[in-house]
């Protein structure tokens, strides 16, 4: 056997991980076709042992297998000429362990060495390169783009991220911190929280209460949906229409407000620990958030349906920055932004999380992998989750069984692959135990990390003053790249 | 005399009043309370308060450019009717010294723009220069028509449309109120041309010429801006306001254009979002089409039966 076949939070021994050989696993990857979502070293002695972890979404299995490296092997033949899925990968894997992929087209750093970072260079007559940032004149987290143009044509983007590097892989290994956790990605606290709290009940053996379980998706579709209104209002301001930016503004407000309301934070920071939630949502409650979401889903409607059918507006966001099918395939994109290519790929449905189900409505969506359908999917998605949430919310009474239990120890050699579908896309955790039931290594794998070349591709022959919007229609996490 | 001060004092006030309005009209679709409408005098003063900021790599033109823009802008708008609907200046083809100076004046500002060394404020220059040429040669049609109706070489010949081309007067003010008021757009750097309150550097068209100015010198141009927007409505207000009203009326009726005005500005800006770089062009081009009908009209008047 060259894999191990597991399931979504589900423990398994270290020890039952194969190890194979790098030709191996290039036949194997070639033959299996499937999704990497995880490609990590891990220092053993003065071995490097490289675990990839695939994703089969057809059948909701994830099959790991491993590679070892010795002290002497500095190089490999790398896997992304073939398989364009892995190049960022490989480059995070080259960063941290120094093994070289050998022909690898974009070797470049990921987090490291801004200083020394080889940049394309483009040269004729009226060639220029505009350098945007890392400092910016919004409010946004810092990043290099650095645009090759001619006149206002962009012919191609280098993003150079980084700049947010803070090691939380390695400080999540000083024992269980939830706070840290929900701290890496400030607009996804409650997708980060969950997947490593799902981590590390896994590790322990602990299953949590139902209610719990249905509160924290509560709260993760609650924040899909803050998330998504204000970046449809964000879109709307790019293209200075003054109405949606506004409107989508204070809707958001409404949404967060409730979940302020419900745990004190207005992102949900310290809903959720290891073993549960902290905070109930009680009769009262659920039917304040249920005329909230009304109200919500009325201001949207209105707002959306205007701003989706105006001329002025959708020819700004129609044929602008598209990526397409083929592209978002071999760049291996994920969440949001593929299901807009066309990419049906939703972990919440496709690892069969037993509380979901899948709801219909009438929006008709059609993926064209521009920003109009980036645009539309999300009133599409606030659409469901807003029914999903009433859906949780009934069911919510039937659970009455606690909210918290006491955790056990984490057992020792073992892994555990979570992953949670945030607003943004899947959310990989992924730990480790050793030998004394300790956590010794923790991999992160944010939607964002698949997702920045594809905004690169999706900026190319467009116009430089559209690349805010397209930016904006990605809303890419700079700190969860940079962990 | 009392009515040339009148004047000076309207041109150096109602700007700030203007743009105020033009906030506050925003506001209100937007349904926030927003700020006072003498706010942009506040913002004026406090410039006025600052040092200004000069990078390493400018030279003089940098520094020079601000007082160029603004004095040129301040020059040009002594030939233009206003309120009492008599210039300030009053020569023969005003209105070629009105666009030249001003066209000096826009020079001044895209060198000192280019001066700053700044990819971005190159890419607002390249722009706004593009725009201006566009602008220009129908702004010159549509004005060289009516001097042609009216045979008035002045800006005062905007009053006397109706008494020389009868019922086509009222076709070819229209078409002229369009042609200056998509300039409006296009010099004021309103929705759907450009975006005055963003702060996406890649989109901007004005605003990223003037990143690098601080203090006075932003200051002035702000102001110059602000008093290019509200002679390009006096213009419009000129065509509107028959000649020959009392003095008072004739005032209220100029303050009153460019009330109207104002709010419809805000009101565009609130209620469409704003072209796409490569349409401004084609809508631009709107203005030359209007010219050129206008010079059709007149022709026709002029040679036609």
């Amino acid at each position: 056997m060259n894999w191990l076949i597991t399931e979504n939070n589900k423990k398994i021994n270290t020890y039952e991980i194969p190890i194979i050989s790098i030709e191996d696993l290039r036949v194997e990857i070639s033959n299996l076709r499937h999704r990497p979502i995880g490609f990590f070293g891990k220092q053993e002695y003065e071995n490097v042992r490289l675990y990839v972890v695939l994703s089969d979404d057809k059948q909701g299995k994830l099959m790991i297998t491993s590679v070892l490296f010795s002290a002497e092997e500095k190089a490999y033949e790398s896997l992304t000429k073939d398989f364009p899925q892995f190049h960022i990968f490989e480059r995070e894997f080259f960063e941290e362990f120094k093994i070289e992929p050998l022909n690898h087209p974009w070797l470049k750093p990921v987090r490291t060495n801004q200083d020394k970072y080889p940049f394309f260079e483009m040269k004729g007559e009226d060639v220029h390169e505009v350098a945007v940032g890392p400092i910016h004149a919004g409010v946004i987290e810092p990043g290099h783009f650095r645009f090759m143009c001619q006149g206002e044509k962009v012919y191609d983007l280098e993003i150079m991220l980084g700049y947010q590097n803070r090691g939380v892989e390695k400080l999540l290994l000083n024992g269980i911190n939830n706070r840290l956790a929900e701290s890496i990605c400030g607009d996804s606290v409650i997708s980060y929280n969950m997947a490593y709290s799902q981590v590390i009940e896994a590790l322990s053996n602990t299953s949590i209460t139902k209610r719990a379980e249905i509160i924290r998706r509560i709260a993760l579709e609650m924040e899909r949906v803050a998330i998504h209104i204000g970046d449809m209002g964000a879109i709307a301001g790019d293209i200075a229409y003054l109405m949606g930016a506004s409107i989508f503004g204070t809707t958001r407000t409404l949404v967060i407000n409730t979940m302020l309301e419900i745990s004190g934070s207005r992102f949900g920071r310290g809903l959720i620990d290891v073993g549960g939630v902290n905070f109930d949502i009680d009769d009262k409650m659920s039917e304040r958030i249920i005329s909230m979401l009304n109200t919500v889903e009325n201001y949207v409607d209105k707002t959306a349906n205007v701003m989706l059918n105006m001329p002025s507006c959708t020819s700004r966001m129609e044929r602008t920055g598209v990526v397409n099918k083929e592209t978002t395939i071999a760049l291996g994109g994920v969440g949001m932004a593929a299901r807009a290519s066309g990419i049906n790929l939703d972990s919440r449905f496709d690892h069969h999380d037993i509380w979901y189900k899948r709801q219909s409505n009438t929006i008709d969506f059609k993926a064209t992998g521009d920003v109009y359908s980036r645009c539309l999917l999300r009133y599409k998605e606030i659409k469901e989750s807003i029914e999903m949430i009433k859906d949780f919310i009934k069911i919510l009474k039937e659970h009455q069984d606690g909210l918290k239990t006491t955790i056990n120890e984490l057992t020792q050699n073992s892994l555990v692959i979570s992953i949670t579908e945030g607003w943004r896309g899947e959310v990989v955790h992924i730990g480790i135990t050793g030998e004394n039931s300790e956590l010794i290594r923790y991999k992160i794998k944010d939607p964002s990390f698949n997702n920045w070349y594809m905004l690169a591709m999706a900026v190319r022959n467009n116009g430089i003053s559209d690349f805010p919007l397209c930016n904006k229609s990605f809303n890419l996490s700079y700190c969860g790249n940079d962990l | 005399m009392i009515i040339t001060l009148i004047n000076i004092l309207i041109l150096l006030i109602t700007p700030f009043l203007m743009i105020g309005i033009i906030k506050k009209t925003k506001a209100f679709w937007a349904g926030r309370k927003g700020v006072s409408i003498f706010q942009p005098f506040w913002d004026f003063i406090r410039l006025m308060n600052k040092e200004s900021v000069y990078s390493e790599t400018t030279s003089w033109v940098f520094k020079f450019a601000p007082i160029v823009l603004f004095t040129t802008i301040f020059f040009a708008s002594l030939f233009v009717p206003l309120a009492t609907g008599t210039a300030i200046i009053n020569i023969p083809f005003a209105f070629v010294i009105f666009s030249y100076v001003l066209g000096f004046g826009k020079f001044f500002a895209l060198i000192g723009a280019l001066d700053t060394g700044s990819s971005f404020e190159g890419m607002g220059a390249s722009r706004e220069a593009c725009f201006s040429t566009i602008v220009e040669p129908a702004f010159f049609i549509a004005m060289g028509s009516i001097v042609a109706l009216t045979k008035i070489n002045s800006f005062e010949n905007l009053k006397m449309i109706t008494e020389n081309a009868g019922i086509y007067g009222v076709l070819i003010i229209t078409l002229a109120v369009i042609t200056l008021f998509i300039m409006l757009l296009v010099e004021g750097c309103r929705v759907p041309v450009d975006d005055p309150t963003t702060h996406l550097e890649l989109t901007m068209i004005h605003e990223v010429m003037i990143l690098d100015n601080s203090g006075v010198d932003l200051g002035f141009i702000t102001w110059g801006s602000a008093i290019k927007m509200f002679i390009i409505e006096a213009l419009i207000a000129a065509l509107i306001i028959p000649s020959g009203l009392p003095i008072w009326l004739s005032i209220l009726a100029f303050l009153g254009i460019i009330l109207i005005i104002s709010i419809s500005i805000g009101t565009i800006e609130s209620s469409m979002a704003r072209f796409r770089m490569t349409h401004v062009f084609e809508f631009i081009f709107i203005m030359s089409i209007t010219a050129l009908l206008i010079l059709t009209l007149v022709t026709y008047k002029i040679y036609g039966n």
